[in-house]
């Protein structure tokens, strides 16, 4: 069946299998490194993509309902020579180790700071209360996210 | 190439002129004083080490491989000041088996010992800079020691200056390491010594890094293991045509009690999996986890151990004053990766290329080479980051399954496992159950513990493969390589020398064997006995590997000892140690968090609702190899016996510090790691299977949670060796939090983890 989804501002029809999760196209057939497999359960994060301007969970979300949508995965906010500012704020405070969760991390805390960029730390608490970090990088992110809620929050 | 093009690059391959350093083995090299147990042989040639291209620019080569703990960077930064470069001129190149030195394996706190000390990579570098400046003395007729080296420049004598690259610029040195070339003191460290951001940072924010997960390699198929159901349970027969029909059917692959499948894409590989008819016999049974730790108590095949044994232990309780003595249980836990492990191979025409997140590059070479019945100089291992290890993860295991399946195959083969084949048959951190016993002299400020008797019961099955053992993680074992074999020994032998690198002895006694004193404490009379056993469940390494688990139990047992006798936790640890390392990091930990010397627990607490207090733990790492001391402030619910930290307050001294900030992400990142550990991680099984299988199962400690405020003292020891700084501070945190629950609540929790049935079941104990 084809597909067609707007990744990153361009347009890709991949055929695949409609039940395909959506993980599985965006890394495998688009080759895309920000979306990552981290338990194909929805419990982590790792796979979070922004679709419809919502936190998406790429690896339970079968591709066919994400037909014709808008999707952003964390390659698509900045680059390395002009990041965006979340992304700018979890380099400045070097939050991470392994770096592997951020896709859940930081595009989690960025919709949640985009809808209600007044957010209290128990908002972002409850936003954050299924993105998962195991190298233990927990106070630096939090602290990279108010970094980006004080100084890069578009209003 | 640059390092963000290398950073990014897909297949990351460089042609050096030189050939494969893995031969080189010289003898002298391979004993001097610095290889820890893990450390490969290295190289005694220095251009096994560095290479200065035409425009010099150095490209160095390290075994130490980068697994999220800032290696990449401080190994740069080594590389960086003692050549007198700026960073941006020095690439690191990390464990590729075709151009990198044989240095075993990333692991035991070991990169920074072997590599920053006198030996190995700092002593190539060193070599390096020492030669370079020879040739430019020479070349310009004046004395070395009159020149000065700035930016890849010699200059002085008053002579035209000369560059690297005119030295030596794509040539090779053809010299090997020189014992005698001097280190930069650390008074004259520019870059080392500095909070230099971390390199790999700008690509993995942005989403530009390459982890072994994103190498993709062309015709790349996709394969999926299928483990047994239950452990120990072996194949009967596997039904093909359940999967053959399937869209992208590609091959089932068995070897013995090894099963893939191997599919065009990844999601059909996922559900060939699923849909695979495999019929197993039934598993070996597991012993009843609810009355776990006395089936170890009453397991009578162990191999026993005594760490110090001054024999006078017993005749001492005997006649002691007062005696402490309690048991101390910790769970099995799993190192969990956030990103379950994945490999590609491609493995045809008798050769093997393995992109693997090994920490063990080469002996995953020998391993695997073994395994497919190859040479091990017919594959070759590269390197990728994985995500966040913490030890023996699933990163060996699933290399084993991509190179297996891409031989059955003859095409490239990606293995990613499933969540639940990551956690139901990993290397465990294993479970300990540990009776302490300590004597006391004395009351009060008077008090002293005049012996300490400790005796544990820990089960244990494969570890690490190494160079030979690939039967050691499950995949190996599956296709019918043994395990390490597991011998019997009753009774333990006296010790020939002190070892403490599991810190099964702890800090306070004298470590006295052979007439010679090895502990940091004064206590001589000392018994430590462990019962090692053999597990049903896999184990290895998972940071701090039984060193956190035995120093739970030590730190514990002092603090009950120090409330029995009235004595304030601190001064009485303090009274009892003889390190002054050791004892700094106690003083400056306690200082810094402005500790309030009294006995605990806390007097007139409330004995519901929630109440606080404050917990104290210490430890030199491996017995030689760091050293921290830690205050935790907690906030303990006593009616939902839920633990909260507010507050941890860290000391180390881990020698001359390479990077600061990378030092407190390390420690920042161990004590909330640590607290994930002593608050709920504990694997779990039923009858016959691993039940803790997915995050809902397996609790760990998410991004939501409230967190402590972490503060840190780093004392920066310069006149010191180079320590490891990954390992030491996980290992106080289960004490440093039980002793605060104990402050708060006067409840002393003994079993890891304190989950809120345990607390709960420990404030109900002492309502009792």
């Amino acid at each position: 069946m084809n597909i067609t989804l707007k990744v990153n501002g361009q347009s890709h029809t991949v055929d695949v299998d409609p039940t395909t999760p959506l993980l599985y196209v965006l890394s495998d057939d688009l080759a895309l490194r920000g979306p990552k497999f981290g338990c194909g359960l929805g419990q982590c994060g790792c796979c979070t993509v922004i679709a419809k301007g919502a936190p998406v969970r790429s690896c339970v979300t079968p591709v066919q309902t994400m037909n014709g949508a808008e999707i952003t995965t964390l390659e698509g906010l900045g680059t390395i020579e002009k990041p965006h500012p979340i992304q700018k704020a979890f380099i400045d405070e070097q939050a991470m180790q392994c770096g592997f969760c951020l896709s859940g991390v930081m595009l989690t805390a960025k919709v949640a700071l985009d809808r209600n960029p007044k957010a209290t730390t128990a908002q972002l608490q409850q936003a954050l209360s299924t993105v998962l970090c195991r190298c233990g990088a927990h106070t630096r992110m939090m602290k990279a996210i108010t970094k980006y809620q004080r100084e890069g929050v578009r209003a | 190439m640059n390092r963000r093009d290398f950073l990014k690059s897909s297949s990351g391959f460089l042609v050096v002129a030189f050939s494969s350093v893995g031969s080189m083995r010289d003898l002298a090299f391979a004993q001097a004083p610095q290889p820890g147990r893990f450390d490969g042989p290295g190289t005694p040639q220095l251009d096994s080490w560095v290479a200065i291209d035409a425009n010099g620019n150095v490209t160095a080569y390290t075994g130490k491989v980068e697994l999220g703990h800032g290696l990449l960077t401080s190994q740069t930064q080594l590389v960086a000041e003692e050549l007198c470069v700026p960073l941006s001129r020095v690439t690191l190149i990390q464990g590729d088996t075709a151009v990198s030195p044989d240095q075993g394996t990333t692991s035991g706190s070991q990169s920074h010992p072997v590599n920053f000390n006198e030996g190995a990579l700092a002593q190539a570098c060193a070599t390096a800079r020492d030669a370079l400046l020879q040739m430019a003395a020479q070349r310009m007729g004046v004395p070395a020691t009159i020149l000065k080296v700035d930016d890849g420049v010699i200059s002085g004598g008053g002579r035209a200056s000369l560059t690297y690259a005119e030295l030596v610029g794509g040539k090779k040195f053809n010299l090997a390491l020189n014992p005698n070339a001097k280190r930069k003191p650390a008074s004259e460290w520019k870059i080392l010594g500095q909070p230099v951001q971390r390199l790999d940072i700008p690509a993995l924010a942005t989403g530009q890094f390459e982890f072994v997960h994103n190498v993709r390699v062309p015709g790349m198929l996709h394969g999926r293991v299928v483990r047994p159901p239950e452990v120990g349970a072996t194949l009967v027969r596997v039904d093909e045509s359940s999967v053959s029909a399937l869209p992208g059917f590609v091959k089932v692959v068995v070897k013995k009690n090894f099963v893939g499948v191997v599919a065009e894409k990844p999601w059909q590989a996922t559900q060939m999996a699923t849909a695979l008819r495999a019929e197993w016999t039934k598993g070996s049974g597991l012993p009843a986890q609810a009355t776990f730790f006395q089936y170890l108590r009453d397991d009578t095949r162990s191999r026993d151990q005594f760490t110090v044994n001054s024999k006078d232990v017993d005749d001492r309780i005997g006649k002691a004053a007062k005696v402490v003595k309690a048991t101390y249980q910790h769970a099995y836990q799993m190192h969990g990766s956030v990103g379950t492990s994945c490999a590609v191979a491609d493995v045809k025409d008798g050769k093997a290329t393995i992109w693997s997140a090994t920490q063990s590059p080469y002996p995953t070479r020998n391993t695997a080479a073994a395994l497919m019945g190859l040479k091990p100089e017919d594959v070759h291992v590269i390197f990728r980051m994985g995500a966040g290890c913490y030890g023996l993860n699933g990163a060996d295991t699933v290399s084993y399954d991509a190179a297996l399946m891409s031989q059955a195959v003859g095409r490239p083969v990606r293995v990613q496992l499933s969540r639940k084949d990551e956690m139901a048959w990993e290397n465990y951190g294993t479970s300990y159950l540990i009776d302490q016993r300590v004597a006391l002299e004395g009351t009060g400020a008077n008090a002293t513990i005049v012996a300490w008797d400790y005796e544990a019961w820990t089960p244990g099955l494969g570890g690490r493969p190494g160079y030979n053992n690939p039967g050691n993680v499950i995949t190996g074992f599956l296709t019918g390589a043994e395990p390490q074999p597991f011998t019997p020994r009753t009774p333990a032998p006296d010790p020939a020398n002190y070892a403490n690198n599991l810190n099964i002895a702890p800090s306070y006694v004298a470590g006295s064997v052979a007439g010679r004193k090895g502990g940091t404490g004064n206590i001589t009379s000392e018994r430590v006995l462990t019962h090692n056993l053999r597990s049903h469940f896999w184990t290895g390494p998972l940071r701090s590997p039984e060193r956190l688990q035995n120093t739970f139990a030590h730190e514990s047992i002092m603090d009950e000892a120090a409330s029995a006798v009235g004595a304030d936790p601190v001064a009485f640890r303090l009274k009892h140690l003889s390190d002054p390392r050791l004892i700094e990091v106690v003083r400056k930990a306690a200082e810094a968090a402005k500790w309030d010397a009294r006995s605990s627990p806390q007097k007139n607490a409330k004995r519901a609702g929630a109440v606080r207090g404050r917990g104290f733990s210490c430890v030199l790492y491996e017995g030689n190899n760091g050293y921290c001391a830690l205050v935790a402030d907690v906030e303990v619910n006593q009616d939902t016996g839920v633990v909260t930290v507010k507050r941890f307050v860290a000391a180390q001294d881990c020698g001359p510090i390479s990077n600061p900030d990378g030092l407190r992400n390390q420690l920042e990142g161990g004590i909330l790691q640590g607290m994930s550990r002593a608050l709920s991680e504990e694997v779990t099984w039923d009858a016959a299977k691993i039940t803790s299988i997915d995050w809902r199962t397996y609790k760990p400690l998410y991004l939501g949670a409230e967190l402590p405020v972490i503060e840190s003292v780093l004392v920066n020891n310069t006149n010191a060796r180079a320590n490891g700084a990954g390992e030491t501070a996980i290992t106080v945190v289960a004490g440093a939090i039980g002793n605060a629950i104990f402050d708060a609540t006067g409840a002393r929790i003994r079993e890891a983890p304190f989950t809120p049935a345990r607390v709960k079941q420990a404030l109900t104990a002492r309502q009792a």
